[in-house]
């Protein structure tokens, strides 16, 4: 596509995206904006596993762990100030959102640090099998923790406080998604455009040819699935937020699964494509849905003909109409 | 003491179900190099197949049959029109499509069969407990299990050491490329491997029924445990499967018995037992954990 052609698409859907809540309003339909805040959330999400998995080649199979810990990181930090005790007897809880979502980032990587390191060691399936491992002990780790509900999951009384925004507000809470969305686009853009992105991707196409050239491919690749990780954990708090709820479905080994399938939908590898990913798949299970109570099964159908019969997913499938693929 | 062993047996009879699933995994990724997700699913229709028809027979045996009729079928045609154009592909693609085939496999049997789980009663021949020794009676159903388990893996023993298809297999799993190279129908080969593992998926969920209940989901249960077993024996490897299988199943078995008894020691009573479930839970998965960190491809694994 041409850059001319890429920058108008940008600008068109850029204003359509922040005009979206106003439209949505006039046409009486407040339920979409719920629907794309979510979109835009689990865009987030696909789009940080999307640099592990489609940058860096490394198929983890155990993002939903970074996703979950991110909001339940919301959830107890909220739990302990509105209990008023301190967590460890030390760390005082928090509502406020600068101080949660930063901390669900942190936490998210830290755990993103800890599970990469012992799990690049390996590579091909075991890679995929020990980040699902590691995945089902956070699983059960949370659902063992009676004091934060366990197996219900903990309820958040109040959502965070963000100066004098209500995030209870479905507007508001569709605009702040919306510009970490961008901003996290804009980070994963400089990424992948610098030195550390070409290295990354030249470790997938050939480790060995990167490790020839003197590079320590471990530790780029470990750096990519901590940014990885702490994406997910940010679009974990978010959701955690929007929800008011952090449960154990949120860690559970299917979220992953469903990430990797918006991965693939939008297309792997690309910059957008996560994000169109996303929105197809939120949009796709909201109609399937209420069509009939077995969506899953042409759930289920969609997906196998797109990642049987088709290459690059819906981004490849429009560029591929649109015009030459650069 | 005989608390103990009967936990053991327990472990032994969990063992050699995850082996039933186990082997048919091991050798599909050894030999065609695919990550099967609907391993699982196999289970299930193998399961339910089964016990539907001993619900309407009453005949325990055709019961037996029909399961692992219904799962071979079902695990060929799965190759047949899915699997077969993956063999080339990458790892994602093959996660992506057999995970599609999990949300297939699980609706479409609730739209056969509902939400509510099946309940199969034990056969007559097999209810009822024996006193193995010094005061421990056992289920025999259980110990059928056990047998059963123990006889499939010596003759899949004999099938892979001692003849013609075994050393194919084997060939296969060693060096795929090179089997292709020397002419071998591997086409058919493929198939043959993914039916053979698909019918001890189907035995395994068939003979899972009376124990626990036959509903959605279970085959995702133990599919992922079953990927444990996988990676620790090293892919491809029946006899680290076996090895795995029962050291998993005794492990996971033991802890889920002992560990809240041990935490309520020093902790209150629910919260002990809701910590023990959970830690006893991670229990495997940390075992998979510290074998990958110290042997990054298992602990036999069938590729040089």
């Amino acid at each position: 596509m041409r850059t001319s052609v890429k920058i108008a698409l940008l600008i068109v859907a850029a204003a359509a995206l922040i005009a979206l809540p106003i439209v949505a309003d006039a046409m009486g339909e407040k339920a979409f904006i719920s629907l794309a805040t979510r979109a835009l959330i689990y865009g987030i999400a696909a789009a940080s596993l999307n640099l592990a998995l489609g940058y860096g080649g490394m198929i983890s199979f155990g993002h939903a762990a970074f996703y979950g810990i991110g909001g339940y990181v919301v959830g107890i930090l909220s739990f302990h100030y509105a209990a008023g005790e301190p967590l460890f007897g030390v760390i005082p809880g928090t509502n406020q959102l600068l101080v949660t979502l930063p901390m669900a980032m942190l936490i998210a990587g830290l755990f993103a640090a800890l599970i990469g390191a012992l799990s690049l060691r390996t590579t091909g399936v075991q890679f995929i099998m020990i980040t699902l491992a590691f995945a089902q002990m956070v699983f059960f780790l949370f659902v063992s923790l009676e004091k934060y509900g366990g197996d219900d999951g903990l309820i958040i009384r109040r959502t965070n406080a963000f100066f004098d925004f209500n995030l209870r507000d479905r507007e508001t809470m569709y605009y702040l998604c919306l510009a970490l969305a961008a901003l996290v686009l804009v980070a994963l853009w400089r990424i992948t455009r610098s030195r550390f992105g070409f290295a990354l991707v030249g470790i997938r196409q050939s480790e060995r040819r990167m490790a020839a050239i003197g590079l320590s491919t471990y530790r780029y690749k470990l750096v990519g699935f901590i940014l990885s990780g702490m994406g997910a954990g940010l679009a974990g708090a978010l959701t955690a937020n929007l929800l008011r709820f952090a449960s154990p479905d949120m860690l559970h080994w299917t979220k992953s699964g469903e990430l990797m399938i918006m991965v693939i939908l939008g297309g792997v590898g690309t910059l957008f494509g996560p994000f169109v990913g996303a929105a197809v798949f939120v949009i796709l299970e909201s109609v399937l849905a209420s069509w009939t109570a077995n969506w899953q099964f042409p759930l289920g159908l969609i997906l196998l003909v797109v990642v049987l019969f088709t290459h690059g997913g819906v981004q490849g499938f429009v560029e591929r109409i649109v015009g030459r693929r650069t | 003491m005989t608390l103990f062993v009967e936990q053991l047996l327990n472990g032994l009879q969990l063992g050699v179900m995850l082996f039933l699933m186990a082997a048919g995994l091991t050798l599909i990724f050894g030999i065609m190099g695919v990550i099967n997700l609907a391993h699982g699913s196999i289970y299930m229709v193998g399961a339910y197949v089964g016990c539907y028809v001993f619900l309407q027979t009453g005949s325990f045996l055709t019961g037996f049959a029909a399961a692992i009729a219904g799962a071979a079928v079902t695990g060929i045609l799965i190759e047949f029109v899915v699997i077969r154009r993956l063999y080339q592909r990458d790892h994602l693609d093959q996660v992506l499509a057999t995970f599609a085939l999990i949300l297939l496999f699980n609706q479409g049997v609730t739209m056969v069969f509902g939400l509510q789980p099946l309940f199969v009663a034990m056969p007559s021949f097999l209810s009822g407990s024996v006193e193995l020794f010094g005061g421990l009676i056992y289920p025999v159903y259980r110990l059928a299990i056990i047998a059963v388990g123990l006889l499939v893996a010596l003759g899949l023993y004999l099938l892979i050491n001692h003849t013609r298809i075994g050393m194919l297999v084997r060939a296969g799993s060693t060096n795929r490329e090179m089997v292709r190279a020397l002419g071998v129908r591997v086409g058919l080969l493929y198939t043959l491997v993914f039916g053979l593992g698909a019918l001890l998926a189907g035995l395994a969920g068939f003979m899972a029924g009376p124990i626990l209940a036959v509903q959605v989901g279970m085959g995702e249960q133990i599919l992922i445990t079953t990927f444990v077993v996988v990676v620790i024996g090293g892919v491809g490897s029946i006899r680290g499967a076996f090895v795995a299988s029962l050291l998993v199943g005794v492990v996971d078995t033991l802890l889920r018995s002992y560990l809240p008894g041990l935490l309520r020691q020093v902790m209150v009573g629910p919260e002990a037992d809701a910590l023990g479930a959970g830690i006893s839970s991670m229990g495997i998965y940390l075992i998979m954990a510290i074998v990958l960190l110290i042997r990054p491809k298992g602990l036999f694994p069938a590729h040089g």
